[in-house]
This record gives structure tokens, sequence and C-alpha cells, in this order.
């Protein structure tokens, strides 16, 4: 048995399908019968082809939402949707910033939980379970929907790999976006890009992120230089984000971005359970720390105790000749 | 101006106890504290009030057994008073209850600005605030970054994947910081001192309005049907720095063919 019919909240960056927005479009395949997405934006037909592409039949757009934080009108979209009967029986949506306010926001309206934090779904009957790590990821907890009412998932980005199904472009639809009132009253003014050089942290394969062990904002540098003589991507503890070292786009972990290189090097990083969640999918991971006794060893390939002072520079000495 | 923050009292993250295997609940045994990612929202909440020259920030925490640990700290940080929903009828609550329940609390205040984590350290479903939005009518900002009030309207920077954002938002509303946007005060010795006389309003859950089957285990909407070991990495060689430990990242690399 699958779900009836599967919505999959699609998220686009300069006209380009998000990646979390594929792997949950290939999950959503084995789940539902139908597969759709809704869109905030009124772009929909330059994503029709990708969107197709994995899966998706149709594709419903708000249209213009002259910069309005989207949770609030898209939630509403839907539960409109939903309440008409047009709507989906499982909503799925990654755990980005609007993917959590947009699920969050629909829970209210239907009064219906959502499943967070899930890395896995599998089915049950018509009821969707999701999977979720705990302790750090030591611990997977089951959960499934009780009661009627559509199902509504948060899933961490990596938790599939995407695969097209050689589907034809998505049909686009429009979707009512009913009025909202004062509860619409978020809206952006002005987008502002950081720019990092090298691969995105969250595509990159490989990664080198600095912690508190480095002692110093500083010495972060090694950690940069490090990464650029890898073609990599630097990333960072929270320990350190919240220091004010490095700005909260570089964040590895639970609060911050998920990570799955081929190789993860952690250097001056202990290994908290916030910063495992992001990382110990990678494919191999290094770990120098002077800690003999840090959690990170434990995830390990190759793990180095040691002064990052020491073994970073002469590492990046190394490297220089390749 | 009047800013709640709701606060969160977990346990220790250093010594974060278990689920239980009977409840299936955080077995909360252990001394709670107050979540550091709350501490942030305490201090700007505290900051904006400051700036805004009159009013007070008041917390909202729903804890067990009565928990006033970590409401403690923040009330020794400065807060005014705190509501506190206790309630054994409450265990088992899931995200939307707690936000209607905290939601609930806040409701008739006369309050300008609403301020939570973005997630909590134990729990970390990251949907509460926009549910307690949600529950209220209200506008709500997730992951800011600074926030700065501008006559009825507030101006926040709102994390981004990219960088981030600049939205500016109707009060009263719903803010959600992320963690290291201040840096949370230490409470001073006086602060701690004048905590103590502050007051606590405890509140159960039919208090509120609420029945005993719309929260707890019985309003639950979700239930958890299996806890499993997650299947985990093996610890590969660890070695010693003996002044050469950077040629062994290298060989490895070399294998992997990165280099």
């Amino acid at each position: 048995m699958t779900v009836s019919k599967l919505w999959v909240v699609a998220e686009a960056a300069e006209g380009e399908v998000l990646s979390t927005t594929l792997e949950l479009l290939t999950k959503a395949r084995e789940l539902a019968d139908t597969v759709e997405c809704v869109y905030a934006g009124d772009d929909a037909d330059d994503l029709a082809e990708t969107l197709g592409e994995y899966g998706c039949e149709t594709v419903y757009q708000t249209g213009d939402l002259e910069g309005a934080l989207v949770g609030v009108p898209l939630a509403a979209a839907i539960a409109e949707a939903i309440e008409a009967g047009d709507g989906p029986d499982a909503v799925l949506a990654a755990t980005t910033y609007d993917g959590r306010d947009t699920t969050a926001r629909l829970s209210v309206l239907l009064d219906r939980p959502v499943i967070t934090n899930v890395v896995d779904i599998t089915l049950d009957g018509e009821t969707l379970v999701g999977s979720e790590p705990v302790f750090g990821g030591s611990t997977d907890v089951q959960t499934k929907f009780v009661g009627d009412g559509a199902q509504i998932l948060l899933v961490r980005p990596k938790s599939f790999t995407a695969e097209p199904s050689d589907g034809d472009a998505a049909e686009v639809e429009d979707l009512d976006v009913p009025d909202v009132g004062s509860a619409a009253g978020a809206v952006i003014t002005e987008r502002h890009v950081e720019e990092s050089e090298g691969p995105k942290l969250d595509e990159a394969e490989i990664v080198v992120s600095g912690g508190r062990g480095l002692g110093d904002p500083e010495s972060y540098t090694m950690v940069e230089s490090l990464a650029k003589s890898l073609g990599g991507a630097a990333g960072a503890s929270r320990a350190i984000v919240d220091a004010g070292w490095v700005p909260y786009s570089m964040q590895v972990g639970q609060t911050g971005k998920v990570v799955k290189p081929d190789v993860y090097i952690a250097c001056g990083i202990s290994g908290a359970t916030q910063h495992l969640v992001g990382m110990k999918g990678s494919k191999h991971i290094v770990a120098i720390n002077k800690d003999p006794e840090a959690p990170i060893f434990a995830v390990a390939d190759l793990g180095i105790v040691g002064d990052v002072h020491k073994v970073m520079p002469q590492l990046i000495e190394a490297l220089k000749d390749r | 101006m009047n800013v709640v923050v709701c606060v969160k009292q977990i346990p220790d993250p250093a010594d974060p106890g278990a689920l239980d295997p009977e409840t299936r609940t955080l077995n909360r045994d252990v001394k709670l504290i107050l979540d550091e990612s709350d501490s942030y929202g305490v201090e700007m909440a505290l900051q904006l009030v400051d700036n805004a020259g009159e009013g007070e920030v008041r917390l909202v925490s729903m804890a067990p057994r009565s928990e006033r640990g970590g409401l403690a700290t923040a009330l020794a940080m400065g807060a005014a008073s705190a509501t506190l929903i206790s309630d054994d009828a409450l265990l088992g609550s899931d995200a939307l209850t707690t936000a209607k329940l905290l939601a609930a609390a806040i409701k008739d205040q006369d309050v300008d600005l609403v301020i939570s984590g973005s997630e909590s350290s134990d729990g970390y479903t990251g949907t509460v605030p926009a549910q307690i939005a949600g529950v209220l009518g209200l506008p709500s900002v997730t992951a800011a970054k600074a926030i700065e009030v501008d006559g009825d309207t507030i101006k926040v920077q709102r994390q981004t994947d990219a960088g981030y954002d600049d939205v500016t938002c109707s009060m009263p509303c719903v803010v959600s910081v992320t963690a290291g946007v201040v840096e949370p005060r230490y409470p001073s010795f006086k602060g701690i001192m004048a905590a103590k006389n502050k007051p606590v309003d405890e509140k159960t859950a039919a208090d509120l309005g609420f029945v005993e089957d719309q929260v707890g285990w019985a309003g639950a909407q979700q239930e958890i049907v299996d806890i499993t070991d997650a299947p985990q990495r093996e610890a590969g060689d660890v070695i010693e720095d003996d002044g050469e430990a950077f040629a062994k990242v290298v060989e490895f690399l070399e294998e992997l063919k990165i280099i």
C-alpha cells in the first residue's frame, strides 16, 4: 500500500531546483501513487522540466508573493487545497528555513503534528513512519502518525540520494493563496549573499572544519588554506560560530548544515553530538585533536592525537608541492 | 516594550539521560538547566527592553515536576517574572501541543514581541516558534541573527543558506533567534539573589483551558513505534603525533586518490 497523493514542498535558488527537493521527490516516488510539488513563486515554468525528471507530475505555484516570507502564505494555500479536497494526503518538506516555517504553519492550520528531523521514511499501510536520530545519532526513533488527516514530515537534507526517473516535464498549475491577514506581516526587503570562495559547503567533496581547539579566531586561516589546497570547502563547529569567529552559514551540525563529503577533516573539534549529527555520514573522516578522549575519534577513520598548530602547518606545507 | 521569551529547561547536554523504554519519553529525572540556545533569546530581549527604556522581559516555560532551575538562571540574568506550565498530564506532548500551551500562556499578556531560540538543544524540532505564531495568528520571523526595533515594526536580519535577508515585520510578532547573535550575560550575584524573589506563576493544563485528552500522550497525534540502535561507524586508527603524523594524513589522502 502507498499514500495516494503526496506533495513535496519544492524550493529553488537562482532558478535551479535545490538538491534537497530532488532527494525528496526520489523518495516520494516509492511512497505515493501521485507525486506533485507545491512551490512558492511564479517561475515554476523554469523548474518544471527538472521536477518532472524526478517524478513530479504537477507543480502548483503560488505566484509572486511580493517578498513575503513564504511559510505563512504557502501553508495557507496548502491547507486550503486540503480542505477543498484537492490536496495531498502527505506533505514532505526539507529541513530548510522556509521548509520549517511552512510545515510549522501548516501543522497549526490542519491541527496535525510535524514529524521532524526525519532521515528515512517507510510505509505502514497508508501511514508514513519517519525515522529520526536522537542522542547524536546513537539511537533511531521510529514515529508514525495517529488519527486522520494529512501527514507532515520535515526531512533532513542528504537523507536520500536523488535519482531521476526520466519523467516528462511537470504540468504547471496555479494555486490559490487565501488572505491570511496580519499573519503575513513579515516581508523581505533586501537579500545579502555572503560569497565564499571554492565549492559550497554542503556540496563539496572535501570539507575541512575547525573548532574550539584552534584556540583563537586567527588560527581559522589554517582551516581555510587546508580546504583550499584540497579544493574543498571550509566549515566550522557550533562553538566557534557562537563565539563569532566565522559566520553561521559555515556551521556543520544539527543546527547548521548536514555534509556528506568524500573526506571530512575535523581540526580541533571534540565531536559534540550536535556536530556529529551533521557530518558522520561522510565517507571518510580524519580528525586532529589533542584530547585522546575526544568523541570525534570514535567516528574517525584516521585520528591524530596532536596539536592542530603543529600538525596543520606541516600538512599544508606537504600539500603545497602537489 | 514588553518581550516574552520562551525558554526550555533541559537536561545538561553533557549528561542528557536516555529514552525511557517504558514511557518512550526522555527520562528527565535529572536536574534541568536553561537550554543554552535560549540564553541568546533572553539576552536579546533584555537588550531590546533596555534600548526601549521601558517595559520588561517575561519568561514562559513548560517543564515537568515544577522544575525551575533554568528559569532561575534567566531570572537572574534580568527577566522580571515567569510563567511555568507544569502538569503530569503534559508528559508526551508533541511540539504542536507544546506550542498551543505556550501560546495559551502568552495570549492574554500585553506583549509586543515573543522571542524564542531557533530550536531546543534536546528535542530540536525547530517548529515550535512558528507554531506559536500560528496559534496566536501573529507573523513570525525565524532564524534571526539581529533584531532592531523601529516604531511598531522590527527589522530583522534573517539567516539564509546563502547569507541573510533583511526582513521587516509588524509587531506584535514572534521571532526565533539563532545562537551566537549576542553574548549572553552571566548572572551577577545581585541578579541571583534578586531572582529568588521574582514571581513565578505556575499553571496546569486546565488553568490554560485544556482538557486532559488534548495534551500529553492522549492528545498526541504521533506515536513512537520503535526505538533502535543506529548503525555506528567503527573507529579507525588513532595515532599519537610524533612530529610526523601529518605524513599519515597525506598517505590517507593519497590512498583515496584525493591528491
